[in-house]
Formats: structure tokens, C-alpha cells, sequence
């Protein structure tokens, strides 16, 4: 049985250099000039996932189902899906669209249409875009496809029969979930240890590579004679978005304070002019 | 229709979270602006004590589900039964814990609303509700409106206080659970919830909070807990302290783990990445322990301790157990 799974990426302004964001004069909009693009840091990690969940650990040329990757936005979009092309993914689409047109609903609504289409045993996503952090897509797609979800995602084990048993990082601790496809998934940071993705084809002992793989050169090669389709927003949708941000600003600094010499000297400082012990 | 809805959490069906207090908050703040009455829904298995904390909140009326459907909680099973009973309100309000982020966006899609999360507070904008809320890892605020005839919003708990009670003892009244259709329910199955038995504070609600970065390392327990203990604190860490697997991630404060504002903060061998320091910086007080004197930790502290941990941490301790 072989296994589907379609992985939407997003194209994020480098989050290393989050702090170096600007707001344009008047706070009408966030400036982002000057840092890099690069693919969404928990799209990334979805797409390592999707390829673990499509292989046997130990065998990662041969890939034992498909992956199709989607973005939504102007060609400029198209290196990171390339990208993705190269590290294993056999198929992309890119689905015409300005940022302006775009948010969770709309993001949602399209892929619903997309789902439908493609019929995918799985969509993994990042949990949020480092962005916007509004972490709502995949939760939304997953109640209008009536499908099953785990978010937070940061273990997962395929079953023989090709359920997945799924370990969600929550607040106090992990929640483990058995899902039944088609469904979504949307991954946290931890996905990518070693031992956080087996395949019900990878060796139970096996161990990956800390992190997500990279692209040998003749596949980067390869990735670009791989399928590369292009949809209009208006194909999927004609939802139009909800969300309108009408002002930007930066948030109030925090000043550093001062040096102390001992901790007999913190521990007065702490009681007697801070007074919060 | 501006009526306000506010989503309590409970812990496994029973024990009421303290981060229902931020939405009751918030919830309140919106009213200030916009007017009209707010409401309480609890969703549980055994709701008595929940209801009985909730009902001096003020509220209009608290509206409980009791069922054994929601002793384990599962987005698929709570989202029929929110979304029927919201579907008469402007406004649907949860805090922006893991519950909250996991079924808020799901019952918003179900309302055919639009969802805004992690909200940090609210203006009028043209007599609009406007949510103010923290993006690219803390480093710009954006305000938006929301253009659906419904709305749903999260609160980020470390930006709104808690409720006090007070405003009069709410009737109760009870409703019946929407039992899901359709396949998503019948697809997923609750396996387990494994957590760390503490007797420390939740990470989110503790004055007090203690964390540990990579230069712990496998003594990150062992010298951070008596500290902790002393003090009642929650331990926290930093991503790459729980990347090396010294602590559970669950413990792991920073724009994508835990969002904090305690009263009293210590950063200890922590260096201080952006990451880290978007999930604290809101602290009142920073204390920063680190043997670099050039530590980015130090530029958002209070009080820097230039020393090594291993001796500067149980000296702390015994000093505080001396006072």
C-alpha cells in the first residue's frame, strides 16, 4: 500500500533575523526589506516528516509512496518548492496568489479544494508560520475536510495496518492519539530527532539524522525536470480574507540592567529594591 | 451582536485551568469597548467545582455540558458542542494554551468565522473590535479586524492578567452535548495523556519561574530543582537544553514553546537567543546567571550574575533558605 501525503509550505522572511523587521513609516505595514526568504522552518520539518513516512529509514533514495508539496503565493515562491523537489518530494503545485489575498480561512478553503482533488492519505504542515504565528491552517482544513487532525505533533509511529499513533507535545505533557486517514498533521519542533518518525517500512532500531536532510547536488539537479503545476487562487476558492491588518509597530524595548558582583548581593538586590522575594 | 462566549478549560474533563481566568479578562475588556453581556461555557466530565469557581466570575449565566464524552479532551468531540452553543454569540473567547490553539481555529471554521490567535489585547477601530497580537517571534505587534459576523480569538495568557472574582454569583443552566456526525470523530481515538506528576506550579501561572539552558546538562534537575523548590517556582528551559534531551519539551519557554510574564524570572546558562528571550521578556523581574560576560541574555536582565552555575546556583539556594 502506498501511502500519499501532500505538504503545503510557506515562503517566510528569514525568522534568524526576525529582529531585524521593520515598520514603514505611519505603521501601515510591516518592511521586511533586506531579509532573506526561506521556506517556513515547521514546514520544513513537515515535509523531513512526510518524506520519513514515505521510505524506509535505511533506504532513503527509494521512496515507497508520493509526496506533493503546494505553495501559495507569486513566482518567487518557486525556489522553495524546487527545493523540496530536491530533497525527495515528486510533485509540486503553485497556486497563484498575493500575500494580500491570502489568510488562514482562504489558505484553508483552497486546500480543501486541493484535497479533494489530489486525495492524499495525509496533510502535514507546520504547526504555525514564523510569520504570522497564527497557527490555524491546519485546523481549519481538518474540520472542512471532517478529517481527523493532531496538532503539535512531535512523534509519530506508523502501524502495520497504516494507522498513525501520534504523540502531540501539550501544556503538562505528551497526549498520544491513534489517527485513522485520511487526515492532518501538524508538526512541532521535535519531529525531527532521531527517533521521533518511523515508517511501519523503517526498522524500529533505526536512527535518523538529527534535523531535516539536504539535497545531494544531482538531485537538485534532477528537481528540475520534476512536475511543477500552477493553479489560480480563484480555481480553489472564492473565499476572500477575513483578516485585515490595519496597523504595525514594534514592540517596547526591555533595557538591560545592571551587573552584581556575589549572590549575597542578588539575593539583596531581589529582596530589597526589586521587593519580589 | 457583540455577546461575548468564554471557553473554559479543564484539566482531563474535571479540574478547572487558571488560563480560563485570562479569557474571562480579556472577554470583559472587549465588553468595556463594544458592550453587550458574557457568558461561561465548561465542557466536561465532572464539571461541580469548575462551576462552582466560575459562577463569581460575574458571568450572565455559566453554561454546562456535563458527559462522559469529554472526560479525555479530543477537538473532534468538543468542537460539535462549542460551535452549536457559540453560534449565538459575536464573540467566542478561549486562552491560547495548547487546548485552545488545538480547537479554537477548528470550531472557527466550523462557524465560518474568522479566528485570530494568541491576542495580547483590544482597541476599537472605527467602532470595530481590533485584536492587537504578537508576530514574527514577538519582534513586530499587528492589529487586525476580523470581517466575519462571528468572531473567535485566543489570549495569550502571559499578556492578560487573571480575573479576580467579584460582579455577583452567575446563574447556571445546562445544555446537552452535540454528539459528533459525519467521520472525523470516528477517525481518532485518545490513547493517553502522559504527564510529569509535580507539585510545582503550572509554567504558565507560576510568579515564580526557573529555567536551564544546554550548560546544565544532565545536571539540569539536580541543580535547578532545590532552587525551584525553595522557591515554588515552575522549571522552564531553553530550546536547546530540551533539544539535548535534558528536560521534557513541555518545558521549553520561547516564541515557539511556552509564552511566560512571571514575577520573578531566572535565565540560568541560558545565552539568550531571540527565540528564547520572545517567550520571556514580559517578566517583571529577569535574573540572567551566566559564566559569559557577553551573553545577549544579559542585555534584557535586570540583574546579571556573571558566575559558574554549578557553584553560583546551590550558594543561591542557601542563601534564600537562610534569609
Amino acid at each position: 500500500m502506498s501511502v500519499k501525503i501532500l505538504v503545503p509550505i510557506k515562503r517566510v522572511s528569514d525568522p534568524d533575523n526576525a529582529n531585524k523587521i521593520k515598520v514603514a513609516p505611519g505603521g501601515a505595514a510591516i518592511d521586511a526589506g533586506g531579509l532573506e526568504w526561506k521556506i517556513n522552518p515547521f514546514d520544513e520539518y513537515a515535509l523531513e516528516t512526510a518524506l520519513r513516512l514515505t521510505e524506509n529509514g535505511a533506504q532513503p533514495k527509494q521512496r515507497e509512496g508520493e509526496v506533493v508539496v503546494v505553495s501559495f503565493g507569486p513566482k518567487e515562491v518557486e525556489p522553495i518548492l524546487r527545493s523540496a523537489l530536491a530533497t525527495g518530494a515528486s510533485r509540486a503545485i503553485r497556486v497563484e496568489a498575493e500575500d494580500s489575498q491570502l489568510d488562514g480561512g482562504v489558505v484553508a478553503a483552497a486546500l480543501k479544494t486541493l484535497v479533494e482533488a489530489e486525495k492524499p492519505d495525509w496533510v502535514i504542515l507546520g504547526k504555525q508560520a514564523v510569520d504570522g504565528d497564527s497557527n490555524q491552517v491546519g485546523q481549519m482544513l481538518a474540520e472542512l475536510l471532517d478529517a481527523p487532525m493532531a496538532t503539535f505533533a512531535a512523534t509519530i509511529k506508523e502501524e502495520a495496518d497504516g494507522r498513525l499513533l501520534v504523540g502531540r507535545e501539550v501544556d503538562g505533557g505528551l497526549h498520544k492519539v491513534r489517527l485513522t486517514g485520511p487526515g492532518v498533521i501538524t508538526v512541532d519542533l521535535r519531529v525531527v530527532a532521531p527517533e521521533s518518525v518511523y515508517s511501519n517500512k523503517t526498522d524500529p532500531s533505526f536512527k535518523y539524522q538529527e534535523g531535516v536532510r539536504f539535497a545531494p547536488l544531482p538531485a537538485i539537479m534532477q528537481a528540475k525536470k520534476k512536475p511543477l503545476d500552477t493553479k489560480t487562487l480563484a480555481e480553489l476558492t472564492d473565499k476572500t480574507a477575513a483578516m485585515n491588518y490595519t496597523k504595525f509597530e514594534l514592540p517596547a524595548g526591555r533595557k538591560a540592567g545592571s551587573k552584581v558582583a556575589s549572590v549575597a548581593e542578588l539575593v539583596a538586590k531581589l529582596t530589597n529594591e526589586a521587593k519580589v522575594l | 451582536m457583540q455577546n461575548v462566549l468564554i471557553l473554559a478549560e479543564l484539566g482531563e474533563g474535571k479540574e478547572l485551568k487558571n488560563a480560563t481566568l485570562s479569557a474571562i479578562e480579556f472577554g470583559y475588556s472587549c465588553l468595556a469597548t463594544v458592550g453587550g453581556s458574557l457568558d461561561i461555557l465548561v465542557l466536561g466530565s465532572d464539571t461541580k467545582d469548575a462551576v462552582a469557581t466560575l459562577k463569581k466570575h460575574g458571568a450572565g449565566k455559566v453554561i454546562v455540558v456535563e458527559d462522559p464524552a469529554f472526560a479525555h479532551y479530543l477537538a473532534e468531540e468538543y468542537a460539535p458542542t462549542v460551535a452549536s452553543i457559540a453560534s449565538s454569540y459575536g464573540l467566542l473567547v478561549a486562552t491560547a494554551t495548547t487546548f485552545g490553539k488545538d480547537l479554537l481555529p477548528r470550531v472557527a471554521a466550523r462557524l465560518g468565522a474568522a479566528y485570530a490567535t494568541d491576542v495580547s489585547g483590544v482597541v476599537t477601530d472605527g467602532g470595530e473590535l481590533s485584536f492587537r497580537r504578537p508576530m514574527f517571534a514577538g519582534n513586530a505587534i499587528g492589529y487586525t479586524t476580523l470581517k466575519t459576523a462571528q468572531k473567535v480569538v485566543t489570549v495569550r495568557q502571559s499578556e492578560v492578567q487573571a480575573h479576580e472574582a467579584g460582579g455577583g454569583e452567575s446563574s447556571v443552566e445546562t445544555a446537552q452535548r452535540v454528539a459528533p456526525s459525519g467521520n472525523a470523530r470516528s477517525r481518532i481515538e485518545h490513547v493517553a495523556l502522559e504527564t510529569v506528576q509535580s507539585e510545582r506550579p503550572d509554567l504558565g501561572d507560576a510568579k515564580i519561574v526557573v529555567s536551564g539552558g544546554r550548560a546544565l546538562k544532565e545536571r539540569f534537575f539536580e541543580v535547578l530543582e532545590p532552587l525551584a523548590n525553595t522557591l515554588g517556582a515552575a522549571l522552564g528551559a531553553s530550546r536547546a537544553a530540551v533539544d539535548a534531551g535534558y528536560c521534557p519539551g513541555d518545558f521549553q519557554v520561547g516564541q515557539t514553546g511556552k509564552i511566560v510574564a512571571p514575577t520573578l524570572y531566572f535565565a540560568i546558562g541560558i545565552s539568550g537567543a531571540i527565540q528564547h528571550i520572545a517567550g520571556m521578556k514580559n517578566s517583571k523581574v529577569i535574573v540572567a546567571i551566566n559564566k559569559d560576560p557577553d551573553a545577549p541574555i544579559f542585555q534584557v536582565a535586570d540583574y546579571g550574575l556573571v558566575a559558574d552555575l554549578f557553584t553560583a546556583v546551590p550558594e543561591l539556594v542557601t542563601a534564600l533558605k537562610n534569609r
